[in-house]
């Protein structure tokens, strides 16, 4: 009896090991780190890329979406709403960024961008154009 | 043959030993390159210049700096002629007073924060109600618990002391200033009954005159940088190639603590950056000694900034159309943000008990039992999950956090 509770303390101990192995790395193994995708139902193929490549993840900034149709024909006049977070922390984005500008050729300007924290971050967009609305999810790791 | 049982003994201690082999090894043979990348994030080597003020124009002008710093020590800007700004942002102290909860005129509720480094902040005090420094000035004085003035008497003070140097810079101060009563908008009954009994066109002159001691006052402040600690001066030589000599050297122990901070004890998760902060709120379930708890922090803060007639896209700001960023995409979800506070730089942190925000928690090693054991919020939800760190790597934790 003694060595089953030793095993199950050994059990546990090794559980707890691997918690906090997994806490120290930056993101599941596989993740699908593109930065260009498909929405969710196929409606739009969406790029995204910071406005400036040298940014700091903690200073406020913008990225660019750029939205197109599955044939590649810019997407124009879309409404574009900004939501995402750390899933491995369950909270969302510390800041609200949202569309400033369109810079044309289905390409969106998103102010207001900062990655408080190092991890993994979802960036996640939801499209509405022509009647049409669609998400899609980012992966993001820093 | 051995017993299913005591092999899975045998494989899950070989596991345990290995992982404590392979983290001695690791410290043993100093930092990997990933591990100093993570060193220099943190030390004073990955220091941006101070972000521009956008909402003070005299943020950088020298002027403003001498006055502000005549401000910041006058005790004259007080109702008992007793409180400076100076009182509880103490020089010699890290610019705090080691209290639990800072005393001004009466006693406030929450701690003194530290102001080294603050002109790097986009959000000031603890709940950031504040969306910049220079409007961060103006909420003391106003207290009645910290120094207790009113707005009228800041602008007759500043005439009757302060007049060539802020005429100065800030251009001819209004006449009949000497005439009006105390009064202002935040005060007292008294305070605030008088301030309705000052004309429109005059309410706006003092509200000027207002914001300009506080544009004076962060101008001062800008010029509190973040000193050199210990550990900037290991990764100082280590990253040029040196090895650390005197007190620049840090100790296993101290190594230790620096990768279970940025590992396994994830303080870096928030205390990141060379200010080791994030700028950010987080509740991290610290207790509350009122119960019901009655401060939910950046919950209450989000409405009174954005309502602020001092915050960036108000008349007093100098900010420019287009700017204000930080205000305009703000998160605005206040029910995620109940008990939430800043964190706070970590920078010095060792001599500055006691901790959180309103000083609950005595001592450092308390702090690392706090967000070891992780216990849920008072209010909200705690972000915090147990560390489960060993007696020794609580001991290691706090020995890097020294260093700081």
């Amino acid at each position: 009896m003694k060595k089953l509770w030793i095993g199950v303390g050994i059990v546990v101990v090794a559980a707890i090991g691997f918690m906090a192995f997994k806490m120290l790395q930056p993101a599941p193994e596989g993740l699908n780190l593109a930065t260009t995708r498909n929405s969710d139902a196929n409606q739009f193929v969406v790029s995204i890329a910071p406005e400036n490549p040298a940014f700091r993840r903690s200073d406020l900034h913008a990225w660019i979406a750029t939205v197109k149709t599955t044939e590649g024909l810019p997407v124009e006049n879309a409404q574009i709403s900004v939501d995402g977070g750390m899933p491995m922390h369950g909270h969302g984005l510390p800041t609200n960024p949202a569309v400033t500008d369109y810079l044309g050729q289905g390409r969106y300007k998103i102010d207001g961008v900062r990655f408080n924290m190092g991890g993994w971050w979802e960036f996640k967009l939801a499209i509405t154009a022509d009647g049409i609305s669609d998400v899609v999810t980012f992966n993001l790791t820093f | 043959m051995m017993k299913p049982l005591d092999m899975a003994a045998v494989v899950g201690v070989l596991a345990i030993a290995g992982w404590v082999a392979g983290n001695a090894l690791m410290s043993s043979a100093g930092l990997s390159k990933a591990e100093l990348a993570t060193a220099r994030s943190l030390s004073l080597a990955d220091l941006p210049p101070l972000p521009k003020s956008v909402g003070n124009a005299v943020a950088d002008d020298p002027r403003a700096v001498a006055l502000g710093e005549a401000y910041f020590n006058d005790t004259g800007f007080s109702a008992n002629g007793m409180v400076a700004c100076a009182t509880c942002h103490l020089a010699d102290r890290q610019f705090q007073d080691d209290l639990p909860l800072a005393h001004g005129i009466g006693i406030t509720a929450r701690r003194a924060m530290p102001l080294r480094g603050v002109a790097y902040e986009s959000w000031l005090f603890w709940d950031g109600r504040k969306d910049s420094l220079w409007s961060q000035a103006l909420g003391p004085i106003e207290s009645v618990v910290e120094h207790g003035f009113t707005r009228t008497e800041i602008a007759q003070k500043i005439a009757q002391d302060y007049r060539a140097p802020y005429t100065d810079i800030f251009g001819p101060l209004p006449d009949g200033l000497a005439d009006l009563p105390a009064a202002s908008p935040l005060g007292d009954a008294d305070a605030q009954a008088a301030w309705q009994g000052v004309p429109a066109e005059t309410q706006q002159k003092i509200n000027r005159i207002f914001a300009n001691f506080g544009k004076s006052v962060a101008a001062y402040e800008r010029t509190l940088m973040p000193l050199e600690n210990r550990f900037d001066r290991y990764t100082q030589a280590v990253l040029a190639g040196k090895t650390p000599t005197g007190d620049a050297q840090l100790t296993q122990k101290e190594l230790q603590g620096f990768i279970l901070f940025s590992g396994k004890a994830g303080c870096i998760n928030c205390h990141n950056g060379p200010r080791l902060t994030d700028e950010f709120f987080h509740n991290n379930g610290v207790f509350s000694s009122a119960k019901p708890v009655t401060d939910h922090g950046r919950a209450d803060a989000i409405a009174q900034v954005e309502t602020d007639p001092f915050n960036c896209l108000g008349p007093f700001s100098d900010a420019p159309v287009g700017a204000c960023k930080e205000l305009r995409f703000m998160s605005r979800d206040a029910h995620t943000f109940d008990r939430a506070f800043k964190t706070p730089s970590l920078r010095g942190v060792a001599d500055r008990a006691p901790y959180m925000h309103a000083g609950q928690i005595k001592t450092l090693g308390q702090v690392i039992a706090h967000y070891n054991a992780a216990p849920p919020a008072p209010s909200g939800h705690s972000e915090v999950k147990p560390l489960h760190l060993t007696r020794q790597e609580k001991a290691a934790l706090l020995a890097f956090l020294k260093t700081l």
